[in-house]
């Protein structure tokens, strides 16, 4: 068996810098983030300002750390809520059918017709730009596409004659779900969740950038994206600093995703 | 010689591209104008890969390192693509495994048949109508006017199959390969529809190159066989030489392993049975939606039957009879509409006592050891698992049964911490039989339990799950559509059909003087074997009207 594959290196190495620096940021940054000082406004990058500053003098460096902080933090817990609730809905509908699967599926269907980015709008303008809000209305435009997923993938296996094996053991149906129908999702929602990361972080990037996001002065990569554009002509690494966050960030998670799903599955391990 | 040769390969090698892992090791045969040849080994014996790279038609994964392949004194290799395709179908054709796929299913019969016509042959479309009409009213169409403008799904398996034959017999070819025609079809059916193909091909003078895993079909139907093991043809010769004395030891083992009929066991008389059936009815559901309902279909018409301690009684039937249903109501995976099943003569239903007991005490082998086992768990959990239930158990003796039950189907400690997929189908197999009998029980449901086997390994699977019961003395309900193994290992036998019990007694009994009309046609299909002396065998078909064929056999 070889140790690791190069997109794990590659992915966890481009992972590790981010989550290193989301750490980082939400306890110490070179300069404080919010701090605004006109002498030293528009800054190129140098030995300083490693980065350069932006309009109010404001490190870039710092300001993208911070960043990544809420970044992070507001995907993964997006993230980890959309999978849960999804996996919840798609494993009760996929294996119990019937009336529950139809009301809740139609429900489902219906969300899933929005675009999410659209959905998460809509909510963010009845509940106002914040935090929680972005959390609550990704994590309601995500969940349905979880729940879809795992119902195709749950009615898929529960023919498989290992649960009826298990049925036949006399094991209870809560028990059967748990050990044999859940761990075998688990390869099909580990891809969908680190992609989900990546798109979460793109759609909490374009609210900011849009001014839905987390509210100024607090820095996000949307945000600082979205200031940036006026001064593209004179300090163009205003954006380009926080758009190589995303893209490298979303490139990482996903050479990450991959590996980790032909980690978590026995059947491709030292074939 | 040369002259008289349709299809000579010689030398053939092939290799897996990108490991050079040798798949097709030096392999050469020859057909002879109308000869009916099969090429019988096991799964990755190489068989298929060497029928298909006569029509240039294998995977791209595969390379041919050396060999060629002559046809009507052409060598393949040379040809155009534009002259190899102007071969294919018109000068050879073939015959899938899968009638439910080789057929388009979103395209009429009679377009499909027209199809190869229209390309190979010089006709009008009058023309070619009438001949395909004959060909379908041929291969034993009733309607082949409706037939031209029907889809493939409106035909069961068997006859997908005949038209698939009718539309390679339509260019008459001068070779026809066969790949696996009939494995998915019932052994009647079977039957049918390999008599069909020999008459047909016998008819035109086309060669037939058969490749199976069945030795009993090909050796009933061809003229020579050639015998292929791990890439290599280990061994050729005349159908009947071979069959009389089979000289290479691969052969000699492939004969052994076929099912034949042990002496009759001896069993307490008249003592009360362990599970008895009563009058159980299955329904299932139609379709529900919102505004329509459509009718459900009855599978099960009230069937009876009793196991007594110690019995292998064998359910037959061919598919449709529901004796697959029969075998999961039994084990409680349904729920019948009416009707009863008493274990140790108490009535089991849901959420009672005697239903956690008849839990701990019905297990089930299931058909198919790919999907049966949980990809996710190692051997030992598997097994384990089936003990997780059992009360008063300790952790400690657990451990133990397992390790126990492990080594008395063959699977040594090393393979304790290994995954299902590391496994071959029979090693699977015999975890599946482990996992079903750790608990002890007093009775097993084996669900087509060796089908998916190949015929060494089936009769490995057989002789332990004889073994076992001996030992463990578990009565057992054995759900088999072959008749050849059911005859080796039953006691009694129940024959099925479309939801009923049509015949049902002793095996000797059934199989020497079966009553049931369906019951003679499902052992006609099927042949006896006769050992003969340096480990031959002789075939010998029930109730054989057919003389020619028999006279050709013996």
């Amino acid at each position: 068996m070889k140790l690791l594959a190069p997109n794990a290196v590659l992915g966890g190495l481009i992972i590790g810098i981010v989550g290193i620096c989301a750490l980082f940021g939400a306890v110490w940054t070179p300069f404080d983030p919010l701090k605004i000082n006109f002498a030293a406004r528009l800054q190129p990058p140098g030995p300083v300002y490693w980065l350069g500053t932006d309009e109010f003098g404001r490190d870039v460096l710092s300001r993208l750390m911070a960043a990544a902080a809420t970044s992070v933090w507001i995907s993964l817990v997006t993230v980890i809520a959309a999978v849960s609730a999804g996996t919840v809905i798609g494993l009760l509908t996929g294996y119990l059918r019937g009336w529950t699967d139809r009301i809740l599926m139609a429900f489902n269907d219906a969300l899933l017709a929005f675009p999410g980015i659209l959905l998460a709008l809509g909510l963010l303008a009845v509940m106002g730009a914040n935090k929680y809000g972005i959390i609550l209305a990704l994590g309601l435009a995500y969940t349905p596409s979880v729940a879809r997923i795992v119902r195709g993938t749950v009615l898929s296996l529960r023919e498989k004659e290992y649960v009826d094996a298990s049925r036949v053991m006399g094991n209870s149906e809560v028990y059967t779900m748990a050990r044999h129908i859940l761990p075998n999702c688990i390869a099909p929602l580990t891809v969908l969740a680190t992609s989900m990361f990546g798109w979460v972080l793109l759609a909490e990037s374009a609210l900011s950038f849009l001014g839905l996001g987390v509210p100024p002065p607090a820095p996000t990569w949307g945000n600082m994206l979205a200031s940036s554009r006026s001064f593209i002509g004179q300090a163009v690494w205003l954006g380009i600093f926080p758009g190589l966050c995303i893209s490298m960030t979303l490139l990482g998670i996903n050479l990450l995703g991959d590996a980790l799903r032909d980690k978590l599955d026995p059947r491709m391990r030292g074939v | 010689m040369a002259t008289s040769e349709l299809l000579r390969v010689e030398g053939l090698k092939l290799n897996v591209a990108r490991t050079g892992l040798e798949v097709v090791k030096d392999v050469s045969f020859s057909v002879a104008p109308g000869e009916v040849v099969g090429i019988v080994g096991e799964s990755g014996s190489g068989k298929t890969l060497a029928a298909r790279s006569i029509m240039a038609l294998e995977p791209p994964a595969i390379r041919r390192i050396s060999g060629s392949i002559c046809f009507e004194g052409k060598d393949l290799a040379q040809l155009s693509p534009a002259e190899l395709r102007r071969l294919r179908g018109s000068r050879i054709g073939m015959v899938f495994q899968e009638p439910m796929t080789s057929l388009n299913p979103s395209m009429l019969i009679g377009r499909q048949l027209d199809e190869g016509l229209a390309l190979h042959r010089d006709l009008d479309a009058k023309e070619r109508r009438a001949l395909i009409l004959d060909m379908l009213r041929r291969v034993g169409l009733k309607d082949p006017e409706g037939a031209l403008e029907a889809y493939p799904h409106q035909f069961s398996g068997g006859m997908r199959q005949r038209i698939m034959l009718a539309s390679v017999m339509l260019l008459q070819p001068a070779l026809l390969i066969a790949d696996e025609p009939t494995t998915a079809l019932d052994a009647v059916v079977q039957r049918d529809v390999l008599e069909l193909m020999v008459e047909l091909t016998r008819e035109h003078g086309t060669a037939v190159l058969m490749i199976s895993h069945d030795l009993s079909m090909v050796a009933r139907y061809t003229d020579r066989i050639v015998v292929m093991c791990k890439g290599e043809i280990v061994e050729q010769g005349s159908t009947p030489d071979l069959l009389r004395s089979p000289e290479h030891p691969y052969t000699q083992k492939l004969l052994a392993a076929m099912p034949r009929r042990l002496p009759k066991r001896d069993l307490p008389p008249s003592v009360p049975p362990i599970v008895e059936v009563r009058d159980l009815v299955v329904d299932y559901h139609g379709r529900q939606g919102f505004l329509r309902k459509e009718p459900g279909k009855r599978a099960l018409h009230g069937v009876s039957l009793t196991i007594r301690p110690r019995e292998v009684v064998a359910l037959v039937g061919g598919s449709g009879s529901g004796k697959t249903t029969l075998g999961r109501a039994i084990a409680g995976l349904l729920d019948p509409a009416g009707g009863e099943i008493r274990f140790a003569g108490t009535p089991i239903c849901r959420g009672t006592e005697s239903w956690a007991n008849y839990r701990l005490n019905c297990q089930m082998v299931f058909q198919d050891p790919y999907s049966s086992l949980d990809p996710r768990m190692t051997i030992t959990d598997l097994v384990h698992e089936a003990l997780r239930l059992v009360p008063e158990m300790g952790r400690r003796e657990k451990k133990d049964r397992v390790r126990e039950i492990l080594n008395d189907v063959g699977l040594d400690d090393t393979f304790a911490e290994r995954y299902p997929h590391e496994l071959s189908g029979g090693q699977r197999q015999r975890v599946a039989i482990a996992r079903a009998l750790a608990r002890r029980p007093a009775f097993v449901i084996a669900d087509e339990p060796v089908s998916a086997l190949d015929v060494t390994v089936r009769a490995q699977v057989l002789d332990l799950l004889a073994d076992l019961q001996q030992r463990h003395g578990f009565s057992c309900l054995f759900i088999s559509h072959d008749l050849g193994v059911v005859e080796q290992i039953a006691d009694r036998v129940i024959v099925m059909q479309d939801g009923r019990i049509v015949e049902e007694g002793g095996r000797d009994t059934i199989f020497d003087q079966p009553q049931d009309p369906y019951t003679i046609k499902l052992l006609s299909a099927i042949p006896a074997l006769e050992a003969t002396a340096r480990g031959g065998v002789r075939l010998r078909w029930r109730f054989d009207d057919m003389s020619h064929t028999h006279a050709a056999m013996t």
